[in-house]
Parts: C-alpha cells; structure tokens; sequence
C-alpha cells in the first residue's frame, strides 16, 4: 500500500480485529449474530472505511473498537493492548453531533480535558481547536444555534482535542447536505492529514468511501461479515469524475448488488 | 408608534420572538391613571359615611397610586425598555386597580355581602396597617421556616434522586419506597410528625422537606435515567470517569426534569407550611390567618391572604428567575 503515507509521523496507532463475534438479543428474544467472525487489520495512520446495507454490524464494530461494546468472542487490539473499556485514546465522533448542549462550544470542546483532570493545561489549545475547525466566532454560543454542519466541527475539535491515535467515525457526515458534506470531506482529511491519526470511518456514500479511504471494507449483513477489503490507491487530491473513480465505484456497487445486476 | 416598533426589533435578537405588545392605543398611555382616578371618584363617593380612620390610608394609596402613574406617563417618553414594558403592564395594572373598586362597591356601596365576613378594601388595608409588626414577624418566620424545610426537601431529593436514577442497586431498592411512601400528602404525617419531634419547628420541617422530598426524587431519578446514552457513550469516549458521567453529564441533562420537581416541590412546600402553622407552629401566615379569623376579624384575615399572595407568588418568581438562568441553554425550547 501507499507506504509514504502520514503514518511515518503520525501518533496514529495499529489496530487489530481478530475473529470478533457479536450476537445481540432483540426485544422479541430472538438472537441475531451482528458480527460473525471478523478480522481486520489497519495499520498506523490509516484511513479505513467501512461500506455496507444496515444491520452489517460496522457501527457494532466501531463501538467495539470504542470499548463502549465486548466482543462474545475474539480480540481487539490496539498496539499490543486489547481493548477492554473506553479510553480517550480513541474517539467516537457520531452522526448526531451529540454536543453537551448545556456547554457552550468552547466547554464542549474543553469535555475531554476537563474529563481527564488536564483543563488547565489545554486552555491555549482549546481555543486553537476552536480556531482549527473555524468557529472562534461561535465559542461562547450553546449548541442549539449551531447549523448541522458547524455543530459536527465542534464534536470534531471536541474528540481530536484529545489527540486519539484512533479517531472513529460513525457516518459523521450523514446528516448534512451535499454541500457542507463535500466541504466537511476536505475538512476531515485536511485533520487526518496534518495529524496522522488512524481514521475508522463508517459511512453508506460509496464516493465518500472511495474519495476518502486508503482501504474500504465491504461488509454484508445477516450474520455481518467482511466480504472483501478494496485498496484505493488513487492520487490525492482525488478526482472525482476521473474514470478510475468511476471504474472504482462501479465495482464497489456491484460487490453491493446495486449496479446492473440482472434481477 | 411605527418608531417604537422598530426600536424594540432592533434592541436585542431575542425580543423579536416576543409576541408584540398587544395594547398600543392612547388607552394604554393613560389607562393606569384614569383606572386610578375612577376608582379615586368612586372610593370618595362611597366611603363618605365611613368613619375617615378606616378610609382615609386607602384614599392616600389611590392618591400615591394615580401620582405614580402620571409620572410614569411622562418617564415611558424618555425611555423605551420602560415604555414597552409599561404597555405591557399598563392594561393588567389597571384592571386591577378596577376590580378593587367593584370590590369596594359591592361591600361598603351596595352591601351586597354579609358584613363582618366580607370587608371592604380601604378596611382590609386599614388592618394590614394596624397589624404591621404582627404581619411583617409572621412574613419572617413563615419565610425562615419554609427556607429550611424546602432546603432540606430539596437536599434529600437530589441526593436519593440521583442515586435512583443512577444506580441499579439503588433503584430496585428504592423505586418501592417511593412508590408506596411517596404520594402520602405530607399533612398526614402531621400526627406522627407532633408525637415524634421534640419541638413543633421542627416537626414543621421535617414536614415541608417530606413535601418537597418526593416530587424532586421523582423527577430528578426520571430525568437522570433517560438520560440520552449517547451523551454518556461521548463522554466515556472523551475519558470521563464515573464522576464526571453522574455531575457533569447525567445531572445537567436531568436539569429540566429536576427543575420540574423544584416547582412542584415548592408548590407542596407552601402547602404544608400553611397546615403546619395553622397545627402547630404557634407564628407565621399560616398561624396569623387562623388567630385573625378566631377573632372574628375578617380584615385581618383578608389582608394576610393578599400578604400570602405577594409572598409566594414572590418566591415562585424567584424559582422562574433561577431557572431561566440555570436552563440558558435551553432557551427558546421550553414553554411552561
């Protein structure tokens, strides 16, 4: 893979799934399996994507890799340390921006130092976050006047302020229109690139997916599997009209079953 | 007029969500003082066989009354906040000034009540006078008393709400107790709360922090287990420690529901002060309104009832005050 990545001066760290398996038990106690044995390996600094139909278990395996969820079986590991509860280390950024809103931006910000007993020594930082993701104006403004696009910055600044070396992305873009999406894209890769943060991004656009990713893994649903992992190895900044783009996309949907199947 | 619109759209973003005053007319520039002057007109033509001890207070209140009004007339063209607010106020004002004169006609004009039951306003005011000190002690002790008992209510709330809301243990345990032993009326303790308590202040207390002690438990327990669970994913994502999940997380999201309880709480409060004073407590409103009605002294009665008005619909103001404080953020988002 592209070995000059921003790996060689990140503080991104390895991650490694191994033959993870989740059953859930529904309302109606019928079990279903969420995730059926899967592995997968990113390394430093990495950006992965995961692509697939809902219930294939990528937000159950990004929550795993959160410590918010334990595997019934198989590990997680990041580095040499498995992975057994929450840790500052790897942040979560939703797609519901989920802002304290009793904070003001600048204490939504200031959560993760304040949470670690560190607030004191981050002020300078806080407000350079605040300046990073462009809303020095709105610092002392509560969440509830924030547009979606400004208020998924925020929980961007709020989860990266903690320098994670995984940063874990639940379809954060989702909500947004095409246009703040797009330029949110940039935003998001323009972070990952001056920081070198591994980046877990789950998310249903396949042109996000591919404009993004280093790798993009597809996962089916019922059990969740990983059915295959797709290096992108486009140039950045990447075009996307090129045909390699397209030629890319359509081999993604017709892994997906949405290109020119016949019925 | 068309001025004073648009210099109140410009004061600040948010009165514009404030629905524009309703009352604009000269009516409402003069409508206080001329309220004032009818019932100044009506008060002298009824009250001119009166003894003019009992009258004369009330004819200087009208006279303080109608002075102020015309001064404020006059101020309203120099400031503009205290012209809008006098728009607002002016119509509410005057009424009421209107509906102590229909008050002072159907007693002392018409005689249309039975008379030692029913006094007339320029009385009542009389009595309110006489009975100063008396009143203003029983103000004090009945704001002391309900001071303590609420804050304690309050204190003992928070703690077992919070701990309900929070911990399995604590709810599985607790969630019985509350249901059963909550929703008595705090007053039914009253017999065992006398037989139990050394003193009846504390008695008192003990009975008002009951009031107040199940609402809030309710309410905080409710709010702090909905809690929504991303907050608290976010937050153990962020480093939080436990701590920091329970005050920092869990007890602001529950503040509207917590402020819920605070109001209904206080409403109970009020409640059992005036039982317990009217029981056992030997001074306060509660306590005044009883001893003035066995003396068969309506005025008196009549004029701690407005005193008890004044005094909580004061505290509960203040409740409304906190709250907008504390729920800044919520601006805009809660409507009671």
């Amino acid at each position: 893979m592209v070995t000059t990545s921003p790996s060689l001066i990140s503080e991104g760290a390895a991650l490694r799934v191994h033959g993870v398996s989740k059953r859930f038990v529904s309302p109606d106690r019928s079990e279903f399996t969420a995730l059926d044995n899967v592995s997968l390996s990113v390394k430093p600094g990495q950006l992965v994507s995961l692509v697939g139909p809902s219930g294939c278990g990528k937000s159950t395996l990004l929550r795993m890799i959160a410590g918010l969820e334990t595997p019934d079986s198989g590990d997680l590991l990041v580095g040499t340390e498995k992975i057994t509860a929450p840790c500052a280390s790897r942040g979560l950024v939703f797609q519901d921006p989920n802002l304290f809103p009793w904070l003001t931006v600048r204490k939504n910000v200031q959560a993760g130092p304040t949470a670690r007993g560190v607030r004191n020594e981050t002020k300078q930082e806080v407000e350079e976050f605040i300046r990073l993701v462009g809303l020095e104006n709105f610092a002392d403004a509560f969440p509830h006047h924030l547009s979606g696009g400004m208020a998924q910055r925020v929980a961007l600044a709020r989860a990266l302020i903690n320098h994670p070396q995984i940063l874990l992305l639940d379809e954060p873009l989702g909500a947004l229109d095409a246009f703040t999406r797009m330029r949110m894209q940039d935003e998001v890769l323009r972070l990952w690139r001056a920081r070198g943060t591994t980046m877990i991004f789950v998310t249903h656009d396949i042109d996000e997916a591919i404009y993004m990713s280093d790798s993009i893994v597809i996962m089916s649903p019922r059990p969740g599997r990983i059915e295959e992992i797709i290096p992108v190895e486009l140039e950045r900044p990447r075009d996307r009209s090129s045909a390699e783009f397209l030629a890319l996309r359509g081999r993604i949907l017709k892994m997906l079953h949405f290109a020119g199947d016949e019925h | 007029m068309a001025e004073s619109s648009s210099s109140v759209a410009s004061a600040s973003p948010e009165s514009v969500a404030v629905a524009p005053a309703l009352h604009r007319g000269w009516l409402a520039k003069i409508g206080f003082p001329l309220a004032v002057a009818v019932a100044y007109g009506i008060h002298l033509s009824i009250s001119k066989e009166e003894p003019p001890v009992e009258t004369r207070n009330y004819s200087i209140l009208l006279a303080i009354l109608g002075g102020l009004g015309l001064f404020a007339g006059i101020l309203q063209f120099f400031l503009t906040g205290f012209r809008r607010w006098m728009q607002e106020m002016w119509p509410i004002l005057a009424v009421a000034v209107l509906l102590f004169s229909v008050a002072e006609i159907v007693t002392t004009g018409v005689r249309l009540l039975p008379l030692p039951y029913f006094p007339s306003p320029p009385k009542i005011l009389q009595s309110a006078i006489d009975d100063r000190v008396l009143i203003w002690e029983s103000t004090y002790h009945s704001l002391f008393l309900l001071a303590r008992g609420y804050m304690l209510g309050v204190l003992m709330g928070l703690i077992t709400g919070v701990s309900i809301g929070w911990f399995r243990t604590a709810r599985y345990w607790g969630m019985p107790v509350m249901k059963i032993v909550g929703p008595i009326p705090a007053t039914a303790w009253i017999p065992l709360a006398l037989i139990l308590s050394p003193s009846a202040t504390l008695s008192a207390i003990c009975l008002i922090a009951i009031a107040v002690w199940f609402p809030v438990t309710m309410l905080t327990a409710s709010g702090i287990a909905n809690t929504r669970s991303s907050y608290l994913d976010v937050a153990k994502t962020l480093g939080a420690k436990p701590s920091y999940l329970i005050f920092r997380v869990a007890i602001p999201a529950a503040m509207p529901n917590i402020f819920l309880g605070l109001f209904m709480g206080l409403g109970a409060a009020f409640l059992t002060l005036v039982v317990a004073e009217t029981v056992g407590v030997k001074s306060g409103l509660g306590w005044y309104l009883g001893w003035a009605r066995e003396w068969a002294e309506y005025g008196k009665v009549f004029a701690a009832l407005g005193i008890m008005a004044i005094f909580f619909s004061t505290i509960m103001t203040g409740l409304f005050a906190l709250r907008d404080r504390v729920l800044v953020w919520q601006k805009g988002t809660i409507k009671w």
